[in-house]
């Protein structure tokens, strides 16, 4: 009896290796950087509040075996044009923030379509084709911004337009819709006599959502994602229209990512125009591994656990950083390595399974 | 035969053009000459252009021949030569904390970053074979790591020279770090040519040439034949019993090693070193410029590294003036930039997808 729970608390640990190791990691560097506890609490909170639909969104592709989005900043660019669109009529509060929402979501469909019939033309590639796309469609978002806003696009704002009536200006600034989600239920607890703001309502939304990506998972569609990314020749046979259904999961990753980014930016409350979305593929992959993902497996527990940890090991290495070799830039340059490092072992860890998995098969048929 | 439908005739030149040098070619060369008409028509200087591309080529060449053994042995393009342009990076740091200075001090940095990319490289190429399939993801990632990696290091690293550390602080390198007192252009001081009142870059393109003279003798070499059967169908070349792995780290280690000597020539054309997170996203440079020189994913010849390469910059060099001055906006030049060299590779991600 004595060693058979032994044995799972061991399980326990190896299952979650890398959720502790990087908790581990999150505990001393804040450990090493001072920083008081409301403070830390507060940013913890809005970081898993804003980052968390971006993370979410990356679950579906997984499913359907099309590896990590990152794709994904392009929904985040559909999100921004919808920001846009609030901008240019004015909108605030938490119609603004709906409206945006509807007005993204046309476009997010749009794009997703586009992202996944490219994808489709390079399958077993899409994380290197997905990360591509998203450069290029960067090229085409600022191409559209500055040189189609004023001239197709008839905005006329001059507080977002560029002086010469052509092209958005670098930052724009989201006041009238800042918080206005997160503080719709106005909450905070008292720590410390540091006020710690609860965003209730954002949570809601993001359970919402969990809630449709699990029902999701559990109609005859979740069942062919899963299909899909288990085999996908065996699917065609048994009559799923592969193609299709890996078109659908791109547009739901994609319509969740424009929604994720306007609720980031609510959060924020001022906008880059030109590089808010750059990042958001590589901090939610990163997010989403270090919860303990994997390149063909992800669930709700391997987001919600990997963007706080993620977020807190960004928290507190620039400090840590500084407190430790006398330069915050360490700490920066850290937490960039760890993100893309985290990636790089993932996507290698993956490979080598499927090199090893490919050259067994191919002895198996030589064999025979 | 009367006359034929001019219509026609065009089609059939297009179907020909794209049949023989691929898409990514014909429409950058005929973007370029369209941009070229534009540029004569509004006076621009033409042999400015013209000294500017060869210098750009001169620079950016041999990171795109670092592309070719890649290619060759089976890896595909080489999304992770920014290791070889890292070990460059240091050993180009390491030359002018020595203070090495002219032809022979740039030589002599060439020379440190060859054994530095070799044992970087190799180790590289180890892991690449493991991961049979999804090397241009794993390299891409792989890049990017070390890139931010070397953040850290560059920051640590105890080199003392004034010209390259922080004036204030006394430690860290700098973010850019300027050669003109060391090695940068020497070769185009020491070997130029005067046109119309501009100076080619005869020198460095000399260099150029050479290398890439070396790489096509050293594919005919009996090793270079090997590396590309391996390449070409691993399990045939397996079965008359070349070791595919072997050939393989040979490849990425050349391609390494070229992508250290590209970098510090990228840096004597360029004048300077750029640290820090630099080097992130310059492997998608020469990815391109071979991509529109007509290369594919499991072919290619020096002749898509040289036209690809003059291509790409002359298109960047003409499009900056020309553009500006129809829409007077500076970030227009970049944002072309961003949509040709991505839209190029893409495309050749998608075409040799399929289903697999």
């Amino acid at each position: 009896m004595k060693t058979l729970k032994k044995l799972s608390l061991l399980d326990l640990v190896k299952k979650n290796s890398v959720p502790l190791l990087f908790l581990i990691l999150g505990l001393l560097g804040w450990m090493a950087s001072g920083q008081p506890l409301p403070m830390l609490l507060q940013e913890v909170i809005y970081r898993l509040s804003r980052n968390l639909i971006l993370v979410l969104s990356l679950i579906v592709p997984i499913t359907a075996g099309m590896g990590l989005n990152f794709a994904l900043v392009i929904g985040a660019m559909a999100g921004q044009f919808g920001l846009v669109f609030i901008k240019a009529l004015n909108m605030g509060g938490v119609g603004g923030v709906g409206m945006s929402m509807l007005f993204a979501l046309p476009l997010a469909i749009l794009f997703g379509i586009g992202c996944g019939a490219i994808l489709n033309r390079a399958k077993g590639k899409e994380m290197i084709t997905g990360l591509i796309l998203g450069f290029f469609a960067n090229g085409l978002y600022q191409l559209v911004l500055l040189a189609g806003v004023g001239t197709i696009i008839p905005i006329k704002n001059p507080e977002i337009v560029l002086a010469a009536g052509v092209g958005l200006r670098n930052s724009m600034e989201l006041n009238l819709i800042n918080y206005s989600l997160d503080r719709l239920i106005p909450f905070k607890v008292i720590i410390n006599n540091w006020p710690v703001w609860v965003p209730i309502a954002t949570f809601m939304l993001i359970g919402l959502i969990a809630f449709a990506i699990h029902f999701l998972q559990r109609t005859k569609l979740g069942q062919n994602f899963r299909a899909v990314g288990q085999d996908k020749h065996i699917s065609e046979v048994a009559g799923i229209h592969v193609d299709r259904t890996r078109m659908i999961a791109m547009i739901i990753s994609t319509v969740l990512a424009a929604w994720g980014q306007i609720i980031f930016m609510q959060n924020i409350g001022k906008m880059q125009t030109y590089f808010s979305h750059e990042q958001v593929g590589l901090f939610s992959a990163a997010a989403i591994l270090i919860g303990g993902a994997t390149i063909t497996k992800a669930n709700f527990g391997n987001a919600i656990v990997g963007t706080l940890l993620f977020h807190l090991l960004f928290i507190v290495s620039p400090l840590a950083g500084k407190n430790l070799f006398g330069d915050a830039q360490i700490g920066e340059y850290f937490r960039s390595f760890i993100a893309y490092g985290v990636i790089a072992v993932a996507i290698v860890m993956y490979a080598m399974k499927k090199a090893r998995a490919d050259k067994a098969e191919s002895a198996d048929s030589m064999v025979e | 035969m009367t006359m034929q439908n001019p219509l026609k005739l065009v089609g059939k030149a297009w179907a020909g053009s794209v049949d023989r040098f691929g898409y990514p070619k014909v429409i950058i060369f005929l973007f370029l000459i369209l941009l070229s008409v534009l540029a004569i028509g509004q006076g621009q200087s033409m042999p400015g252009f013209i000294k500017d591309t060869l210098l750009r080529t001169s620079m950016i060449g041999v990171l795109t021949l670092a592309m070719v053994p890649g290619i060759v042995s089976g890896i595909g393009l080489n999304f992770g030569v920014s290791i070889g342009i890292l070990a460059g990076l240091l050993a180009g740091c390491i030359g002018v904390e020595a203070g090495w200075k002219g032809v022979g001090g740039l030589f002599l940095t060439i020379l440190v970053a060859i054994p530095l990319s070799t044992i970087v490289g190799m180790a590289y190429g180890w892991l690449l074979n493991k991961v049979k399939g999804d090397e241009m993801t794993v390299s891409t990632y792989i890049g990017f790591s070390m890139v931010s990696l070397m953040c850290i290091f560059w920051l640590i690293l105890p080199f003392k020279s004034p010209t390259m550390i922080w004036a204030i602080g006394g430690k860290g390198l700098r973010n850019t770090i300027a050669l003109d007192n060391t090695f940068g252009q020497v070769m185009d001081k020491a070997l130029h040519l005067n046109f119309f009142g501009q100076q080619l870059p005869i020198g460095s393109l000399l260099w150029f040439g050479f290398l890439c003279l070396m790489m096509w003798l050293f594919l005919r070499t009996k090793l270079g034949v090997t590396m590309s059967a391996a390449g070409d169908n691993p399990r045939f070349a397996a079965a008359i019993g070349i070791n595919v792995d072997r050939q393989r780290m040979l490849g990425t280690t050349l391609s390494t090693v070229l992508g250290a000597v590209g970098m510090l020539s990228y840096a004597h054309g360029y004048g300077f070193f750029q640290l820090y997170v630099g080097p992130l996203y310059m492997p998608f440079i020469p990815v391109a410029a071979i991509l529109i020189g007509g290369a594919t994913m499991r072919r290619v010849t020096i002749s898509h590294v040289i036209s690809g390469t003059i291509l790409m910059q002359a298109l960047l060099i003409i499009a900056l003036p020309v553009i500006s001055k129809l829409v007077p906006d500076g970030a227009f030049s970049e944002v072309i930039r961003i949509i040709v060299s991505n839209g190029v590779i893409l495309y050749a991600l998608t075409r040799s997808g399929g289903n697999k």
